[in-house]
């Protein structure tokens, strides 16, 4: 047994080895963009021209995001995108709760079918042209609502959420109820306030969400004025495209190196942000409330 | 009631009570079912109407007009892009960009948690999943406009890479047989970390016991996680599987709308991208939502085919 076991860890620290190195090559492959566009961003021309710049930055400046924030395009699209988001994610936490909250309830009369009707529109909706039609119809274009409401209900988050909400002990709830509270202050002096870890990665979901869309804007929002900032940089990046089909590679080149330290730094304020707030809500996805998922 | 024989009495009774008892449940949680109209409403009117608005595949639509549109035209509409064979292109398309991101993609999230689980060390084991669950919280738009660096032919890291070699530059955005590789190699960039989280979590529900009488029956590392590991996360991987063929024909839709070009059109154009150049660009109306019902329908049968098969053979299933 005991020699058993020295065989074991000898060959195992081996394979120890190979994966750590191998997981480290994964985790250079997933930030090296990052740095790369980070450095860039604050990199002169010159050197970006080149080629020269690599992860850290050459010829240290801040030109590029001078540039950018002095442009009142990306200033109003940053502010449109800040509201969209606080606005939408409270709308969707705040139905996210309302779907999760009930239907956690053992026992709840026609559970069932109400769960039915919730969970099929994960599988079959109206397709982009009847759902872009019904917001024409009900006027909410260049609202926003356009971009909000439709997708402010994720079932897929509800069914998580519905799943942690159902883990709360019920000597909880019960004693609670023995006291004579309704239901509606049960969600809201018991439920909720054990239930941080849920509501901050529901946060972070939608936010996230809200804060990197742009089709919806593009489709719902005609008037520029209102656009995100994803759309501003959409804009970067398929003038980039545009200018490089019309021409041949080496007219390109010259566009290309100009925008190139405009377009990290853009890149690096609309997604800085996300890095911002990640770090202290991803403890608890990574505790597993993401189980409640998988079988519903 | 008092004449009625014993026996249908006491049924009648009991049917009675039972239903008096629902509705004292009912009434019990009146509350909730107030709270729950809220995103009842709100589901009839976003999802609910917009699935009626399918009926628009059969009829004309005028300008201004109802959403629902205002004379039947049967199935031509349908007919018109089953006869289009740049739509089956379209279709073609499709399905080669999504199986083959499928087979490449699905494959490397389960071996990354597989990995990640022998990593015994706290710190380093929340280091690596912080940095590759990232990702995944970019914008489309971020992650094509990083594309656009990294493979830039002038001033790309890969290019200048593959210069050092004496390799020419790859103008890897406007070639047409770059585009599924990129397309494919970006969203396993993007996802492979946040798609291990659930494999992860099922792993460390693989009750250890399990182990233990493994290594007594003299099974090594490698033939514990062969015998013990997989079949323990085998649920888990037939319901991801099984949810992700769900979405077959509706694949990378913003991916590709960003990074096609007129030089990779020809590959890289699919349902979702014609649909919207169509409907929402040339105001198709009625023809797109036929395309649009005609991908919604397919890819409910396929998940539906794909649950059954499993719950026949794995006895996992969605429903």
């Amino acid at each position: 047994m005991n020699g058993n076991k020295v065989r074991i860890s000898t060959s195992y620290k081996f394979f120890q080895i190979i994966n750590f190195i191998f997981l480290a090559i994964v985790c250079w492959i997933c930030v090296y963009p990052f740095l790369n566009t980070l450095a860039s961003s604050l990199s002169s021309n010159s050197y970006v021209l080149r080629g020269e710049v690599g992860i850290f930055p050459k010829g240290l400046n801040f030109e590029a995001y001078n540039r950018i924030i002095k442009d009142s395009d990306f200033y109003v699209g940053y502010k449109n995108t800040l509201v969209y988001t606080v606005a939408g994610t409270i709308l969707s936490l705040f139905m996210t709760t309302a779907t999760a909250y009930p239907l956690a309830r053992k026992g709840l009369v026609g559970k069932k079918y109400i769960m039915l009707f919730f969970v099929f529109t994960m599988y079959f909706g109206g397709g982009m042209i009847p759902s872009f039609l019904l917001i024409k119809n009900l006027r909410l274009m260049n609202t926003i609502w356009a971009v909000t409401i439709p997708g402010c209900l994720s079932v897929y988050n509800m069914l998580i959420m519905r799943t942690f909400f159902s883990g709360i002990p019920e000597s909880l709830t019960e004693a609670a109820k023995i006291d004579g509270i309704g239901d509606f202050s049960l969600l809201l002096r018991i439920i909720l306030p054990l239930s941080k870890p849920i509501l901050a990665t529901m946060t972070l979901f939608y936010a996230v969400g809200y804060w990197n869309d742009w089709f919806s804007a593009l489709i719902y929002m005609n008037d520029s004025k209102k656009h995100p900032v994803t759309l501003y940089l959409r804009g970067i990046v398929m003038g980039l495209t545009k200018q490089a089909m019309s021409g041949n590679i080496s007219s390109t080149d010259a566009v290309d190196v100009a925008g190139k330290t405009v377009q990290g730094a853009t890149v690096m304020l609309v997604t800085i942000p996300i890095l911002c707030i990640y770090p202290f809500v991803q403890k608890y996805f990574v505790s597993g409330v993401m189980l409640g998922s998988v079988k519903e | 009631m008092v004449n009625a024989k014993g026996k249908t009495e006491s049924s009648a009774i009991s049917k009675k009570k039972r239903r008096e008892q629902v509705w004292k449940r009912i009434m019990r949680d009146r509350v909730l079912y107030f709270i729950l109209l809220i995103p009842i409403i709100y589901l009839i009117i976003f999802k609910y109407v917009p699935m009626a608005g399918n009926i628009l595949a059969f009829r004309k639509f005028k300008v201004g007009g109802s959403m629902f549109g205002i004379k039947w035209e049967g199935f031509k509409y349908f007919q018109l892009f089953i006869t289009d064979t740049y739509f089956w292109q379209v279709f073609i398309n499709t399905l080669i960009l999504s199986v083959l991101n499928l087979i490449f993609g699905f494959p490397i999230p389960i071996i990354l948690a597989l990995l990640l689980n022998e990593v015994k060390n706290k710190t380093g084991k929340r280091v690596v999943q912080t940095i590759t669950y990232l990702p995944k919280f970019l914008s489309t738009v971020v992650v094509v406009s990083m594309l656009q660096t990294l493979l830039s032919p002038s001033t790309g890291a890969i290019n200048m890479f593959l210069n050092k070699f004496g390799i020419d530059s790859i103008y890897f955005l406007n070639e047409i047989s770059w585009f599924r590789p990129v397309y494919i190699i970006s969203d396993i960039w993007q996802f492979m970390g946040w798609n291990s989280i659930l494999y992860l979590t099922a792993l460390t529900n693989v009750d250890p016991q399990l182990y233990e009488a493994a290594a007594i029956d003299g099974a090594g590392r490698w033939k514990q996680t062969l015998y013990v590991t997989i079949p323990g996360i085998l649920p888990t991987i037939v319901i991801t599987l099984i949810l992700s063929t769900g979405s077959v024909l509706s694949v990378g839709f913003e991916k590709v709308l960003l990074l096609y070009t007129a030089n990779t059109m020809e590959i890289a154009d699919v349902i979702s991208t014609y649909t919207y150049r169509m409907g929402i660009v040339n105001s198709q109306y009625s023809y797109t939502t036929a395309v649009g019902l005609f991908q919604g329908i397919i890819n409910l049968i396929i998940i539906t085919v794909v649950n059954q098969i499993s719950r026949k053979t794995s006895e996992t299933s969605l429903w």
